[in-house]
Order: C-alpha cells, then structure tokens, then sequence
C-alpha cells in the first residue's frame, strides 16, 4: 500500500481531502503510482505529468523521505520506506508556481 | 422575466453574476476553481445550461471542465490536446524555429447548434474540436496544415489562437484570429484555410503588409450580418465588408487605436465598442480615464462613453476576450479589467455601473441571455 499525499488543489479535484492509499501491483514506481492514481481519481489525469508526452509537469516535484524524487527515472523502483508505507510519496507543486 | 448570467475568468478562478432583465442588481457566485486560471468560459447557444470552462494553472497543465446546470456544478472532462502528426516549429521571440507546444486553452466556441460540438482555440496556436461534449478533442489539422506556420510568432502573451467565429447563416465558414499570425478562413467547416489579412500593416513584422505575421487581438461580428467584420489589431480598429477579403482601417478619430477587445451592438450591426489602451508598452487607459468608445456608423467617427467609468487615476487594461453584450431590447455591454472589476451598461453604453469590483484580474467574459 501506497500512501500519496497530493498539493490542495489536486486533493479539491480529486474529491479527497486527506492522503490518499493506492494498491499497487508489481514493483511500485513513479509510473505505476501515478497510473494507479489517475485511475482511480479520473481528473487528475494530466495534472502530474503531461497527457501527450508523460513528462512530469515542470512544476510538479516528488519527495519522500526528505529526499527529491523528481528527476528519478519514472520506472526506478521508489524506496523502501514508501513500499512499505512507512512513508508518503509527496507531490508538490514548485514553490515558483501559482 | 428575462435573465442575464455573465460568466466571468480570472486569474484565480471563475464567477457567475447574475440579474434579471433590469440588470441593476446582481447576484454573484464563485469562485469556482479557486486558484486557477480561466482563461474562459463559455455556454452553448443550443443548450443554456452547458456550460464550458478552460482551467489551468503553471503547476497542473489544462483541464477542461463542463456544468450542465448553468455554472453551478462541474465536471472535469477531457484535457488531452494533442497536435496532429509532428507538430513542426513557428518562430519563437527572437525570430528561431521553436517546437509547437501546447500551454493552454484560450477560447472555447460552443456550437450553434450541438451542446455537446465545441471548438477550442489553444497556444501554442492550433483549432480542436470535440464532439463528445469536451471528452475527447482532436486538431483541426487543416489550419496548422495552411503551411504558413513557421512564420507565426508570438505575442506577449503567447502564441495563441484566441478567437473563434462561426457563421450563422453558414457554419461551414469559420474565422479564426491568432496572435501573432492574423485571421483566417474556412469555408468548409475546417478542412481547409487561408489568411485573410490584405489591408492589414503591422510595424513588427519585415513586410509591413505579409500575408501572414499580423497581431490580430481581437475580432467581432454582428450575426445579421456576417460578411462585415470588425478588428482590434495590435494597433488599429479595421473593418472587412467582404468577410476578410480586404481590410480598412476605421480607427477615425480614437484617442489611440491600440486596444484588445471589441464587440458589437447586439441590434444595432453598425455600432461598436472598443476600449482604446495607451500603447504595446502601456497597457492602460490613455490619461488614466477607462473610457468605452462607441461608433455609430461602423467606424471612423466615435464617441468616449464615460458616465460611471472612473475619469482619473485608473490604470487596468481590458483583455481581449474579456467584453461581450447581451440581447436584451435594450442591449447590455459588459466588460472586465485588470483591476478586478465588471462593469456592465445597461442602455447600450450610455451609463455604466461596476457588477463588483475586487475580483483577481478578469481574463474573459461572456454573457448569456435566458429566457
């Protein structure tokens, strides 16, 4: 289990108005996340990465465990910590958006 | 009794104001979609209650949302725009090829005639249409296929196309506007274009008077008759008899011809509004006086309309898709600035009053006439 903390204004669009837990099947990663989280929050498609070329959105940055994500690989396996649900995976929006 | 709604985008989200036909106290609701951009909203003319709106900000990209109960309640549908084939490059600020990306929704155009056909103008420019009421959307590739593309460029505000216009009395010919690359036309429903811009000269292109590379901020057209069709250009007010085939500049004797909005009279083809802006560099009324210019006579020849507008001080702009009018007998002109305010007319400009007055800054506004 997954735990995904979104910025609030995608938690607004998605109808959630905590962090969200996602069941995710094979080795979680960036990609698997986010697939599994448009699915199941259907109007956050595109609003982490782009619809057309999958690139995270330049102003979307991924934390966990005091660490910066963003510019793993999307099929890097994510850490541990967040496998296990010890920790969330953060989306944020870049302090320089808005 | 008649209603009016006026749909209204800022920066920070989107408003309803609405009134009965008296138009003198207003209801306002929102915002909805708090802290993003909308660059627009707008209803469709076959369905009242559907109503389209562009959302989006720097952080999440573009998402299209849709209510089919007037503006109350929405729905996210689809935000997948993507070009047709390779997108290719246009010019970028400094004259080099730079890649066709997509940004965001400019303009949303809801059919006549279909609540669930819409058209969207995007940046960078491009046509789309959907005919699943905004749950899919695919180029009109046609119009980027017109092969003047790389020579299009940027305004200040992107490469955008930002107006649409269908014909009434013939949907099969459609105008486009793009900033900055000028107007062109269809005349079978988007399969195929070309620019209509002979008449027009623009200082910031190498040939004053080239086919294409024109600013174009803003075009109007009076239903009733839709070959004449009206300008703001970047700089200069234009007119086309001819349904784009040759311009003429009317710009007469306004205090300067630069500007971005301008629309129509709903009763009256010959009179038109602008709200003239002091220079490319100075977005704001020339003296500090937010003056509404009317012609009675299609151009040329116009009045300052100032009875309620602030006379000193003031200093917004007006964007180009942020005036619009409503069909009441006595027709209703309504705009919204920079500043955050509406203001609304409601005897065909010769009296304004603010709806509100400390909204984000007003991207777009629309109105919509109810029964």
């Amino acid at each position: 289990m997954i735990r995904v903390v979104l910025p609030a204004h995608l938690r607004t669009l998605a109808c959630v108005t905590r962090e969200v837990e996602l069941e995710i099947t094979g080795q979680p990663t960036q990609r698997s996340v986010i697939d599994a989280l448009e699915a199941r929050y259907p109007p956050l498609k595109g609003t982490l990465r782009d619809p057309v070329t999958q690139k995270r959105r330049a102003f979307i940055r991924f934390f966990a465990s005091e660490e910066d994500l963003s510019h793993e690989p999307p099929d890097a396996p994510l850490p541990d910590a967040v496998v296990s649900g010890a920790e969330p995976f953060i989306v944020i929006g870049a302090m320089a958006g808005g | 009794m008649s209603q009016v709604r006026v749909l209204v985008g800022t920066r920070k989200g989107a408003f309803t104001l609405t009134s009965d036909g008296r138009r003198d106290n207003w209801d306002v609701a929102g915002p909805y979609f708090a802290g993003w951009e909308i660059y627009h909203m707008k209803g469709s003319p076959a369905d009242a209650n559907r109503v389209y709106a562009s959302q989006s900000t720097g952080w999440f990209g573009q998402l299209i949302q849709r209510s089919d109960d007037g503006g109350v309640t929405w729905e996210p549908v689809g935000n997948e725009f993507r070009y047709d084939g390779v997108p290719g490059t246009h010019q970028w600020y400094d004259g080099t090829p730079h890649p066709w990306e997509f940004a965001r929704v400019w303009h949303l155009e809801p059919s006549l005639t279909d609540p669930d056909s819409v058209l969207a103008g995007v940046e960078d420019a491009a046509l789309f249409r959907s005919s699943d009421g905004g749950r899919s959307w695919g180029e009109v590739p046609g119009l980027r296929g017109h092969g003047s593309g790389p020579s299009w460029q940027p305004g200040a505000g992107g490469m955008c196309l930002h107006t649409i216009i269908v014909d009434p009395s013939d949907p099969e010919r459609i105008f486009v506007a793009i900033s900055a690359a000028g107007v062109f036309r269809s005349d079978d429903g988007g399969e195929t274009w070309r620019p209509v811009n002979k008449g027009l000269h623009s200082e910031g292109i190498p040939d004053e008077d080239a086919e294409v590379g024109h600013c174009v901020h803003r075009l109007a057209m009076h239903p009733s008759r839709p070959e004449v069709l009206y300008m703001q250009k970047h700089w200069d007010v234009m007119r086309s008899d001819d349904a784009g085939e040759s311009w003429n500049e009317v710009s007469g004797d306004l205090p300067t011809d630069f500007g971005f909005a301008i629309d129509v009279h709903a009763h009256e083809p010959e009179t038109v509004y602008v709200v003239p802006i002091k220079s490319d560099s100075e977005h704001f009324p020339p003296d500090g006086r937010l003056r509404v210019y009317r012609s009675r006579t299609g151009g040329n020849e116009w009045e300052a309309l100032t009875n309620g507008l602030p006379q000193s001080n003031c200093y917004v702009n007006v964007l180009r898709d942020a005036m619009a009018v409503d069909s009441l007998d006595s027709c209703g002109i309504y705009f919204g600035t920079t500043g955050g305010q509406v203001y609304a007319s409601a005897d065909a400009g010769d009296t304004w009053a603010p709806i509100v007055r400390d909204l984000p800054a007003v991207l777009s506004v629309e109105v919509q006439t109810l029964a």
